[in-house]
């Protein structure tokens, strides 16, 4: 019953962005579109949420449009269901958000059409059923986004993002039409049941996982095909940035998932997993130093997404890797984690870019160089932003902590694998993945640092204000869910089972709901335990007594005076730390290899009267030497090709004349 | 009855983590003191300067925010919390199953977050000097330190730190060239996380390499108060650690007689005299090294954690 509605009601959501169209002239339009598109969000949500918890089970859906042989279909299952909660959780909160902040937009007629077709886009991608609706979401979703992209197209950067990320997404989609192409087979049933029942040799089936990375995880951000994702994501109005960041990256999760683990079938050799894997932990490192170098709150926030991902993938690879081993227990837990991260990142991303979208409003700088202080005037808001820092920063008793700590718990299962490649593998990548938590952690506390705290480097973050309620809202729901997600895994992990063991041979993680004091037991409580509701009492509860002890009995007095500083406070707030100093010493150990960077100092000559300046230098390895090289190749080429514009009509003619002959002879030595 | 009895022990452990934390730093002060040929404060000193600053007014820097405030309870509850999860004189009290080794891990990490933001808090060159450079160390002092957890885990088959105490004190453990690697790493890792020397210097406060001091500069009264104690729990927090895993001899187990734990208090408390007079003596006989090398000496303890760990996937037997 519920995919019927959920087809009419992703309509409706067509027909309010055809609205939006209309609304943007008229005073208080924003409010209705982003209106509806909450209400609608909230009841995708709950019919998501009912058909997750409901168990396993397909429902389908043939629709007489479509591909004229074929037609339309769409199915709804626990792995569908549970991205559509992912998905619309955060369409609904970035439409609360968007209350507020869409008052703000420059140009609505840009923004309002695109919106409620972008959650549409993501959530038809979620319920397609056959290759063809799959790839026509999957377009739509990309389009659409790329539209909300350049809704500030005026500046120069964000058309030059929006170019890139253009390509990029017709590059994946290219990949993923191959892909599909390969499981279909030469008689070309392009359902998702055809697919699942067609069996593919093990050499194409090895293409389709590579194809599915390269298509998949070109959206998703993998390194190294994650160089759009830093520019597109923060060029977007910030709601949509924390849609693009939070929730579209999952929705690129789900194709891999949905092509490696459902319609390829159990994995056939070990190294997929593997290669799965070291992606993964790649990927969660180099997101994380990269980030580290930004100081554009929003690239910040992006970069740190490509960590994410990464996280994602190493479950996802060791669950490849325990599947192809027939271990499904231990990948009950991995994938386990890898869900619980994509549904905990969803999370903390979208609340850390409505954070920088609030800033924004309130400044009208992303530059962390002239923000600081915002503590002060919004108090708020930097709450909000310091949970999802904690959260995202993976320290207990906040959500992140739980699936970096259910992925710990899966990489020390994994020594129990046959092949001593894995052998080697898998400690190096927790050793990266260890690295990258606790450089997460430095980022974060750069980001929340240097944004929110010490003294404000400009005029306009001293004179911000806060936020409006329905932002502040929307920011403290996220932070709620949080924080619940921390405290209580358990009951997520059930949520997970019926996603978990759809891909999983119906293997799953014991039930979590009854035990004794919600404590999460991955295996076995003789293994390992987590108790996050245990440790938020305890910190809780010895902080506050001390608190009230200290006040009590000690000394209660508080005056306020200057600065000490050790004797030399300094008035300016230049003085201060900023971005590129506190991450110097991190640029110093890590980047001078990895990104070549280098500090030099200039010291004008003496009697000049220029102040001495330290340049910095930083390269893109993956740029420079991955990207820059096929675009200098492609512009070489085509310039050579040029002058074929510029030919009289007889060159012309003959030109289609020898294609024709050449072709034909083609033909003939063919057969 | 027994149950209450558990959480008893269980509050005594707390209490115990609480009143042992400024004792441990007094005396490693006075061995260093006498190792030095000066005869050094009393042994009690960090008791009488931890009433001392309670007492006295809080002085607030102008700029400083709620953030400021709030952070010295929250480090000290997140270490006070961690330090009581660690079996010191009794393993598998009532609670230690609420977090495990990883999650002790985390738990030093959030008090470091706060800390770290609270240097930044106020605005001051040398907040942000200590801040940055914490957060520098702490991104190679932690994955070593998860590395060891590796190790251990994968020896002892569980992250439970009680469990992993009981099965150091069985037969079945032997000599390890991994345990070696990781006992070398998870040292390392105390040195540079307890800001001792050679990585950062806990008696000085006017030079430009510190780091830890750097960070609490603009605190007082009880606030600076809570961040001594927090350090010093810190310190006995790592003591502990060692000792539960690396000698878990003479421990109690959950349930024993008074004479038990009584017993298991006293070795606890020789194991940690011994090793604050070894910290001491190591202290009086290195230089302190320039803050750039610290990434060398902890990335070697990262390497040597990960070797450890390596070993072990590759074969149980090492």
């Amino acid at each position: 019953m519920s995919l019927p509605l959920l087809l009419i009601l992703l309509m409706i959501l067509l027909a309010v962005g055809g609205y939006g169209i209309a609304a943007a002239r008229q005073p208080g339009g924003s409010r209705r579109v982003y209106g509806a598109t909450l209400v609608i969000c909230v009841i995708l949500l709950l019919l998501a949420l009912a058909r997750l918890l409901a168990g396993q089970g397909v429902q389908t859906l043939i629709l007489p449009f479509g591909l004229p042989w074929l037609g339309a279909y769409f199915q709804l299952d626990a792995l569908s269901a549970f991205f559509l909660v992912v998905v619309n959780l955060g369409g609904a909160i970035a439409s609360l958000f968007a209350l507020g902040y869409g008052q703000h937009e420059r140009s609505p007629e840009r923004v309002l059409p695109f919106f409620p077709a972008f959650l549409a886009g993501m959530n038809l991608v979620l319920v397609a059923g056959d290759a063809f609706s799959f790839l026509f979401a999957w377009e739509f979703m990309s389009i659409s986004s790329w539209a909300l992209v350049m809704a500030h197209h005026q500046e120069s950067a964000n058309a030059r993002a929006g170019y890139l990320y253009l390509v990029m997404a017709f590059f994946g989609t290219l990949t993923l039409l191959l892909a599909f192409g390969l499981l279909a087979g030469a008689d070309g049933g392009y359902t998702f049941g055809a697919m699942r029942a067609h069996v593919v040799s093990p050499g194409l089936a090895a293409l389709v996982l590579v194809l599915a990375l390269l298509g998949a995880g070109s959206k998703a951000g993998v390194v190294p095909l994650h160089v759009w994702l830093p520019l597109a994501h923060p060029a977007a109005p910030s709601h949509v940035s924390a849609l693009m960041s939070g929730v579209m990256t999952k929705v690129a999760v789900y194709g891999f998932i949905r092509i490696v683990f459902d319609l390829l079938g159990e994995p056939v050799a070990w190294w997929w997993g593997g290669v799965v894997l070291a992606l993964g932990g790649v990927t969660a490192l180099l997101g994380v130093l990269y980030a580290l170098m930004q100081h554009d709150l929003k690239r910040l926030l992006a970069y740190h997404t490509v960590e994410n991902i990464g996280i994602i993938f190493i479950g996802l690879g060791l669950a490849l890797a325990f599947q192809a081993n027939l271990m499904y227990a231990s990948a009950a837990l991995a994938l386990t984690a890898a869900l619980f991260h994509v549904l905990n990142h969803s999370l903390f991303k979208s609340l850390l870019f409505l954070g920088s979208g609030a800033v924004l409003t309130a400044t009208g700088e992303r530059d962390m160089e002239h923000l600081g202080g915002l503590i002060r005037p919004m108090p708020w808001t930097a709450l909000a932003f310091l949970i999802g820092a904690a959260a995202i920063s993976a320290l207990p008793p906040l959500n992140g902590f739980v699936s970096e700590w259910l992925t710990f718990q899966a990489i020390l299962i994994s020594p129990e694998l046959p092949q001593w490649m894995l052998k080697f593998l898998v400690p190096a990548v927790g050793a990266l993945l260890a690295l990258s938590a606790a450089l997460a952690a430095t980022c974060f506390v750069k980001a929340f640092g240097i944004t929110f705290l010490g003294r404000p480097r400009s005029p306009v973050a001293a004179q911000a204000r806060e936020t409006d309620l329905y932002s502040l809202t929307a920011m403290f729901i996220l932070a709620g869910l949080c924080l619940l997600a921390g405290i209580l895994p358990g009951l997520v992990v059930d949520g997970l089972s019926a996603a978990v063991g759809q891909l999983n041979g119906s293997a799953l993680l014991p039930v979590q709901r009854s035990q004794p004091w919600l404590t999460l037991v991955p295996v076995t409580d003789v293994k390992s335990t987590y108790n996050g509701l245990l440790m938020l009492l305890f910190i809780g509860v010895s902080g506050f007594t001390a608190a009230w002890l200290i006040h009590r009995l000690a000394s209660g007095r508080v005056r306020r005076g200057p600065a000490w500083d050790c004797g030399f406070p300094e008035p300016s707030p230049m003085t201060q730390y900023t971005a590129g100093s506190f991450a110097q010493p991190i640029r110093r150990v890590f980047g001078s290899i990895l990104f070549q960077a280098r500090e030099r100092v200039v010291m004008p000559p003496p009697g000049d009267l220029r102040p001495a300046r330290l340049e910095v230098e930083i390269h893109d390895p993956i740029w420079e030497r991955g990207y820059v090289p096929v675009v200098n190749a492609v512009v070489a080429v085509s310039s050579r090709f040029n002058y074929l514009q510029y030919l009289t009509i007889r060159r012309y003619l003959g030109l289609v004349f020898g294609a024709l002959v050449v072709l034909l002879l083609g033909m003939v030595l063919w057969r | 009855m027994a149950l209450m009895a558990d959480y008893l022990v269980q509050g005594c452990q707390m209490a115990l983590m609480l009143l042992l934390a400024p004792l441990l730093t007094g005396w490693i002060r006075w061995v260093k003191a006498r190792l030095l040929r000066r005869r050094g404060p009393s042994i009690l000193q960090p008791y009488r300067d931890l009433l001392k600053l309670l007492r006295k007014e809080v002085v607030l820097a102008d700029s400083a925010s709620w953030l400021f405030r709030v952070a010295p309870y929250l480090i000290f509850s997140a270490l006070w919390v961690g330090a009581s999860l660690v079996p010191t004189f009794a393993s598998g009290l009532p609670f230690s199953w609420a977090a495990d080794l990883i999650a002790i891990v985390a738990l030093l990490g959030t008090a470091r977050f706060f800390l770290a933001l609270a240097g930044l808090d106020v605005g001051t060159s040398f907040g942000g000097i200590g801040s940055s450079r914490e957060m520098m160390i702490a991104s190679l002092a932690e994955p070593a330190m998860l590395m060891m957890v590796f190790t251990l885990s994968l020896l002892a088959g569980t992250t439970e730190l009680s469990s992993v105490a009981r099965f150091m004190s069985t037969a079945d453990v032997g000599l390890r060239v991994s345990l070696a690697l990781s006992l070398l790493a998870l040292i390392m890792v105390a040195i540079a996380e307890n800001a001792r020397i050679p990585v950062d210097n806990p008696a000085t406060h006017l030079e430009l390499t510190m780091v830890h001091e750097a960070m609490v500069l603009e605190y007082s009264g009880r606030h600076l108060a809570l961040i001594e104690l927090s350090s010093s729990l810190k310190l006995l927090l790592y003591f502990s650690l060692i000792g539960c895993i690396f000698a878990p001899w003479g421990m109690a187990t959950a349930g024993s007689t008074p004479g038990a734990y009584l017993y298991g208090t006293a070795i606890y408390m020789a194991k940690l005299a011994l090793g604050g007079f070894l910290l001491a003596l190591f202290e009086t006989s290195i230089a302190k090294m320039r803050v750039f090398r610290v990434d060398e000496f902890l990335g070697a303890a990262l390497m040597l954690g990960l070797l450890g760990a390596l070993l072990l996937f590759v074969s149980r037997g090492l």
